[in-house]
């Protein structure tokens, strides 16, 4: 059996296909900024003495990460507007699901990462007059992120392919336009198989890109970050 | 009239009873090495002087005035106390100068060119002006910890704590380290040193204290407590000590 593949209808919907990358970027770029802030807070909530503020950031870091993302996509886009009476739009949803979520997993990288760095670090710090929140900034902080930029890297590749799920709550990610193309034209296979090439080239450049910065940051040994 | 004074001064950790009930006042000017077993809390007296460990009970007096305990207080406190760590607790992110202007910039908000002229000053006062702009890891111990001094001695304290600042380096090294403790004690420099250096505490120090069951067990000069102590622990103490270095 000979397979007659045809690209010239998915390329002539080439448009559709690109306003679906975008969309699909903007979703993960919102999620990976508004992930790594929130994340950030959420570590430092959990790495706090007190429990009244460890406790509730543990429970927030441990529900977003054992369930799975389409059930709090589909939380969000359809029980918080019976619930709460608050309506989203699929985008908004999606940002604020996989924001929540990538928060939760990037609170975990963040709390490792502080918690890797050598006590006498704080101490260096603390002894010529630093505050807590000094000595994280300028001190820990620097230190920590250098150590989690793989795993950074790693979320945010899983983080770009999960976004796939959006297209379930009708968000015209890339998956989405492309499942539109293919019913569209009847050619299912030459469509994913440029949106799979789309992601594989986005993902792999991105991963070239961290990889370099990685290294840069190796070779010169230290960083400084002001 | 003392500038630093510990009166009852307790610490223990789970079990560990530390620190029970320490006296001590230090004059202007002094300089006290401390000796002690390991283990026998001398690094933990020296981190309850500037609260990097919270005393359990006691006080700590600076210039007559007790020390609270209110955050703000304790930070004002420790740029008046420089420390200097066994293992240098240098921010390998930062180069040479770049650690002896942290404080200032972080802690002081001094201009950038202000700290960096005040950073260039203690680095060549510790010999080290050429490796300003290096990065700890490409530092011996000693350059590491003469670094590390400089940044202490940056916030111009008016007394400095050392914790053993020879300890983690190579025979070879101590010596500029040692040098450079020197220099800041020809200076009239207030200090408390914890060290392993029987000669070094023999030829520099005012007082020797000896540390045993959470208490100061016997002081005096260096003559009365190195050559003459009149205390059967210290004695042992001493003893092994010398034999240990003798073999090493
Ligand atoms: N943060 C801590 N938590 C629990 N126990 C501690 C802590 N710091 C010190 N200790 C314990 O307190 C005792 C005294 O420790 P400290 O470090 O003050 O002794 P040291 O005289 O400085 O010893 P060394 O000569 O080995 O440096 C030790 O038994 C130590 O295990
Ligand atoms: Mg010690």
């Amino acid at each position: 059996m000979t397979y007659q593949w045809d690209f010239t209808p998915v390329l002539a919907n080439s448009g559709l296909l690109a306003q679906g990358l975008v969309n699909t970027l903007k979703v993960t770029g919102t999620a990976l900024v508004c992930g790594v802030v929130l994340g950030l807070a959420l570590a430092l909530l959990r790495l706090s003495p007190r429990s009244y503020l460890s406790w509730p950031a543990g429970f927030v870091i441990e529900v977003f990460r054992t369930t799975p993302p389409l059930v709090q996509l589909f939380w969000f886009y359809f029980a918080l507007p019976l619930l709460a009476g608050i309506e989203m739009t699929p985008f908004m949803a999606a940002a604020v699901t996989f924001s929540i979520q990538s928060a939760a997993f990037f609170a975990e990288v963040f709390r490792g990462g502080i918690v890797s760095i050598e006590r006498g670090q704080w101490d260096g710090a603390r002894a010529i007059g630093m505050t807590q929140a000094q000595a994280l900034r300028r001190i820990v902080l620097p230190q920590a992120v250098k150590r989690m930029i793989p795993a950074f890297m790693e979320r945010a590749i899983e983080l770009m392919k999960t976004t796939t799920l959006v297209a379930t709550i009708s968000y015209a990610d890339l998956l989405y336009a492309a499942n539109e193309i293919s019913q569209k034209t009847f050619r299912p296979l030459e469509t994913f198989t440029v949106a799979a090439l789309i992601y594989f080239v986005v993902i792999t450049a991105f991963s070239l890109a961290a990889r370099q910065l990685e290294r840069r940051l190796s070779v010169s040994g230290e960083s400084t970050v002001r | 009239m003392s500038i630093l004074g510990v009166s009852g001064l307790t610490k223990r950790f789970g079990q560990a009873d530390v620190l029970r009930g320490l006296d001590l006042e230090v004059a202007p000017g002094e300089r006290i090495a401390i000796l002690g077993a390991s283990g026998s809390g001398k690094s933990t007296l020296l981190r309850c002087l500037n609260f990097m460990e919270m005393p359990d009970s006691g006080t700590v007096t600076l210039d007559g005035k007790i020390v609270g305990r209110r955050e703000s207080e304790l930070i004002q406190v420790r740029q008046r106390i420089g420390m200097v760590f066994q293992q240098f607790n240098l921010f390998p992110h930062m180069t040479a100068i770049g650690n002896v202007m942290e404080g200032l910039r972080t802690v002081r908000r001094f201009p950038k060119a202000e700290a960096q002229a005040r950073a260039e000053k203690e680095l060549a006062r510790v010999g080290l002006a050429d490796k300003a702009a290096s990065y700890p890891a490409h530092l011996s111990g000693g350059q590491k910890q003469r670094v590390a001094i400089a940044r202490a001695l940056a916030m111009e304290p008016e007394l400095m704590l050392f914790d053993e600042p020879t300890s983690a380096l190579d025979p070879e090294l101590v010596g500029e380290v040692l040098g450079v403790i020197r220099t800041l004690a020809d200076e009239g420099r207030t200090m408390l040193l914890v060290t392993h250096e029987l000669g070094f505490a023999y030829h520099v120090a005012t007082r020797v204290i000896f540390l045993a069951d959470g208490v100061i067990h016997e002081e005096g000069t260096p003559d009365q407590v190195l050559v003459h102590p009149t205390k059967e622990r210290t004695r042992a103490f001493l003893a092994s000590h010398k034999e240990y270095s003798l073999q090493g």
